[in-house]
């Protein structure tokens, strides 16, 4: 199948890759661009573990071909904080075991990431709402939940002092 | 030695050990999403295989055409059963002692079945091969119901054994029969209900249903053919039987065989079998030279591989006027698919199902199963629990309730007249096993505080007054469920899968500077053993938990161990880790008597130290010692400090708990919301309670999707009607109720730290406690049993029948 050049901006990069328009978005971070902190639950856009930010909306990377993605802004798991300073959502999952197996984290993490953008001051309710569209099999979400609420509150903290 | 000893206190603190809530050492890689799964390995001139699968339940395969798939660019090979047969790899044996087909072998016997693997330079062009491949079919008739199975006329399914009159666990009475398995005393069971004063009867079913973990199953496998060495990467749950299995079927000799199992996204039992595709993945390395990876789609994953539960349990139970239960019977009926691939040790064809006794005190019982071929996926894996036990605790659970509908008593009391007392153990069962250790009515008694269980009852009386006069339209139902597990497989002197015994395995090495790496035969897959048993051994070894690395998972490091399911991780590993700690204690008592200059017997360990018995400024550090161990010349002593042990347990362990479910449900809609759900868990030692939590939350809500909605269903054609998320009912954050966790403490009498296994009793006390909240709701209406899932539909079905939509 014929190739296509398509330029995006990852994590704050400028990356041209050549692709078959029919990969998706999820293949193309993973396997053209060696993003594996994306992962692949379902391929059918129930699970969530493939959730990106795309031009400041948490997008499923599973259902959107890569032709969708040209000249797009896009933010993985590999774009929110780095080994010396975790970002607070990465810190608070951690502090309130907001994770087991990990292969549903980076997708609740950067779905977290926009969902505060979304909502600064949630109420335990729109979280749970607000992070059904990504599943894990391994929490119950009840930590995944604390995790997210005590980011917030963190967030909203640091907001008053500064 | 003048400095000043910090006080024990702030020593145990600095080690981080045992009973500590001590954060998890993986969370930093897997929050940055640097974990290393599967699907993540990437090798030079890696290829990607997936498989053309049936359509049909159960067909005739006439003809395979490959010729166009092979024109399509990009496509290297389509590999079919007639170019496994000349290395014999066309069928392989099943953990049962069965044999399954790797690809269609003339005929396919479920949907979804492997039928031939097309190897391509990457997952699109696999996809455009698999289009192209053309298979001709000729239908057949399907058996989707096991009772009809042995009907006159009906299908031969496995006619590659049909003449067999022996399976691997003993006679079979029909072709479409596996085997039949028996426990306890028929005769005197029998004797006993025929005489007794009330007997409940009643057909329990537990549904077929999936582990679905969040990543499917793959594997990545190169065969360098220069060195002769085989690599495999795998979500392997058992990566060294998977080595032991492989140099088995292939021929190839074990030590050129390395199984890696990396990160695995959740395995909840699903990553313990072998399957086609990790074969197919090794097959096709061979062939093309280069290293091939397969990973399944969730589709795949659901319909094909593995399934769990699928238990039609006919049960009897009778007991005296005044409520005390005088025998159990029990006659289950066992859709294991199309193949007898069920993950149970191999002496137990129904995994420890002849657990069903429970929780009770129950003097006579009887048990049999019956194993059945039918045309649906193979598997039977223990899904979340050990082998069978959700099945034995929901039956069990199940009976308890009917029996207290026809006593007229509260299921509650009955179930605390019928408990083993503390006293009774350690407790031989009628069925055969000696349960170690118990305390359930302070657990009971506890949970039922909790609750305000009397207060509950009160309210719920009020409901149905209000419901009855019209002023509400929702009733509540409380859920009760005392469950007893046995998990820690196992004594090798009844448990082996494959002839392989099930001990486990720990070897460790202390560095010079006082930090170690251990190394186990088990592999995590979320329950955060780099954490836990790190925990185990600093407070064996007094080294902090922080300067030890745990490593499991490849077998060319690994000491040789069975693996991470039916919660044996713990009992059986976690054990090995304590003795190999001991083992290294030991020595270094020697080392520390020899550089004090006193008898070993004069010597008192202490948190991290040894220290002279009546002189506590004399002592050595674990750290001092490591660095003597080296580096010093010792008499009679060899240098370093290593320890291996491999623990084959004297016993199973038994967990327990308490669970407790309010519920309201509305009939008119069938509609349900979870208000309460109180979970008390015993599992003896608690080794990191922050970790025991999160795997109660995680048990116990993978209990509410099976009993609420999660299904394996097929219609009479054999089609799998609930093969993707969209019908295969997992439960979101939205959906999730709070969970209320407790526990009581009773160690293990014959485990050296005394724990018990904790991650999957949630799953197995929690199914029942979900189920029974909604038949108690019905109860007064004349309900006594409904068959699990509990949908919204099929509660909305059950007011319905019952009449209350004209109420
Ligand atoms: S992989 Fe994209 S939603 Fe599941
Ligand atoms: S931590 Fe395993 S799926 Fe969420």
């Amino acid at each position: 199948m014929e190739k296509i050049r398509l330029n995006m901006t990852v994590n704050g990069k400028d990356v041209e890759v050549l692709t078959e328009p029919r990969q998706l978005l999820a293949h193309v971070l993973r396997e053209e661009l060696n993003l594996t902190g994306t992962h692949i639950g379902c391929e059918t856009s129930h699970c969530g573990a493939c959730t990106v930010d795309m031009n400041d909306m948490s997008v499923k990377s599973c259902s959107v071909f890569a032709a969708q993605a040209q000249g797009a802004n896009i933010t993985t798991i590999e774009g929110l904080g780095t080994p010396d300073g975790l970002h607070l959502l990465q810190e608070m999952f951690k502090e309130h075991h907001g994770l087991q197996c990990g292969y549903c984290t980076p997708g609740m993490i950067t779905r977290a990431y926009r969902f505060l953008q979304e909502n600064g001051s949630p109420t335990e309710e729109d979280v749970r709402f607000g992070m059904s569209g990504n599943l894990c099999r391994c929490t119950g979400y009840q930590n995944i939940v604390k995790a997210i609420l005590a980011t917030a509150e963190k967030m909203n903290e640091m907001k008053e002092s500064a | 030695m003048n400095e000043t000893i910090p006080p024990k206190e702030e020593r145990m603190t600095a080690l981080n050990g045992l009973g500590t809530s001590r954060k998890r050492v993986e969370d930093a890689r897997f929050t940055q999403g640097k974990g290393n799964y599967v699907d993540d390995i990437k090798l030079q001139g890696m290829l990607f295989g997936d498989f053309v699968r049936s359509p049909y339940a159960h067909a005739r395969v006439k003809s395979i055409k490959t010729e166009a798939a092979l024109a399509i660019p990009g496509v290297h090979a389509v590999i079919t059963a007639a170019d496994l047969e000349p290395l014999k790899l066309h069928w392989m044996p099943t953990l049962a002692g069965d044999v399954q087909m790797v690809l269609a072998d003339g005929k396919v016997l479920f949907q979804g079945q492997e039928v031939a693997f097309v190897v391509a330079d990457n997952r699109y062009a696999a996809d455009d091969g698999i289009k192209a491949v053309e298979v001709e079919y000729e239908e057949l008739p399907v058996i989707v119901d096991p009772f009809k199975a042995e009907l006159d006329g009906a299908p031969i399914l496995r006619e590659d054994i049909a003449d067999k009159k022996e399976g691997a666990h003993g006679p079979r009475r029909h072709p479409n029969h596996i085997f039949t398995w028996e426990s306890g005393d028929r005769q005197a069971t029998e004797a006993v209900i025929s005489e007794a004063d009330v007997v409940a009867e009643e057909m329990v079913y537990y549904h077929r249903t999936h582990p679905c973990p969040l990543e499917t199953c793959g594997s990545v496998a190169s065969m360098d053919k220069v060195n002769g060495k085989l690599t495999v990467w795998g979500t392997f749950q058992a990566p060294h039987a998977v080595r032991t299995v492989a140099s088995l079927i292939s021929g190839i000799a074990e030590h050129n065989i390395r199984i890696v199992s990396p990160d695995i996204g959740g395995g909840f039992g699903n990553k313990v079998g072998v399957y086609p595709g990790y074969i197919c993945s090794i097959v096709a390395s061979i062939v093309t030279g280069a290293p091939v990876k397969w990973i399944e789609d969730k589709m795949d994953n659901l319909m094909a591989t593995a399934f769990a539960r699928d238990y039609w349990m006919q049960g009897k139970i009778s007991a005296t006027k005044e409520g005390k239960i005088t025998g159990l019977w029990c006659h289950t009926t066992a859709d294991h698919g199309a193949f007898d691939a069920c993950a149970d040790p191999t002496k137990f064809p129904a995994g420890f199902m002849n657990i069903c006794t429970g929780s009770y005190d129950i003097p006579t019982a009887f048990l049999s199963v019956d194993g059945i071929y039918t045309n649906k996926a193979p598997g039977g894996v223990a899904y979340r629990c050990s082998f069978r036990v959700t099945e034995a605790a929901y039956f069990i659970e199940r009976m308890i309730e009917v029996l207290a509908i026809k006593l007229g008593m509260d299921s509650a009391e009955l179930r605390e007249k019928n408990f083993i007392r503390k006293d009774q153990f350690p407790y031989q069962s009628a069925l055969g096993w000696e349960y170690d250790s118990g305390d359930y009515h302070t657990a009971w008694d506890k949970a039922l505080k909790a609750v305000n269980y009397k207060e509950l009852r009160k309210e719920q009386a009020e409901r149905l007054e209000a419901f009855h006069k019209g002023e509400t339209r929702k009733l509540i139902g409380i859920g009760l469920s005392h469950f007893t597990e046995i998990v820690g497989a196992g004594p090798v002197k009844n448990c082996d899968i494959l002839g392989l015994g099930m001990f486990d395995s720990c070897e460790i090495r202390i560095h010079p500077t006082g930090s170690a790496i251990a190394r186990l035969g088990t592999i995590s897959q979320g329950q955060g053993h780099a954490t836990t048993f790190a925990q185990i051994l600093a407070s064996e070894i007094g080294i902090p938990a922080e300067d030890i690395t745990l490593e499991e998972g490849d077998t060319d490091t690994a000491p040789y161990g069975l693996g991470t399911y039916g919660s044996r991780s713990t009992p059986v590993a976690g054990a090995a880790t304590a003795m190999a700690g001991r083992k290294i204690r030991a020595k270094a008592q020697m080392i520390a008597a020899y550089l004090l200059e006193v008898h070993d017997n004069d010597l008192e360990w202490d948190v991290d130290r040894f220290v002279v018995k009546g002189n506590p400024e004399r002592f050595k550090t674990m750290k001092e010692i490591a660095f003597a161990s080296y580096n010093q010349a010792i008499p009679n002593v060899e240098p370093g400090l290593e320890a291996v042990s491999y623990y084959d347990p004297p016993n199973m362990t038994y967990p327990f708990g308490a669970y407790i479910c309010v519920m309201e449900i509305d009939v008119d809609t069938g509609t349900t919301e979870i208000r309460q759900v109180f979970a008390l868990d015993d599992c003896g030692t608690r080794i990191n309670p922050m970790i025991i939590e999160g795997q109660v939350h995680g048990g116990l809500t993978e209990a509410l999707a099976i009993a609420m909605g999660q299904e394996i269903a097929y219609d009479e054609m054999g089609n799998v009607t609930t093969g993707t998320l969209m019908d295969f009912f997992v439960p979101t954050a939205w959906e999730t109720p709070n969970y209320q966790t407790d526990y009581t403490e009773t160690p293990s009498p014959h485990h050296p730290i005394g724990a018990k296994g904790v991650g999957e009793s949630p799953n197995v006390g929690g199914v029942p406690a979900f189920s029974n909240a909604v038949h108690d709701a019905f109860k007064s209406f004349g309900l006594t049993q409904s068959h699990m899932p509990h949908d919204h539909w099929r509660i909305w079905t059950i007011a319905n029948k019952l009449g209350l939509h004209e109420m």
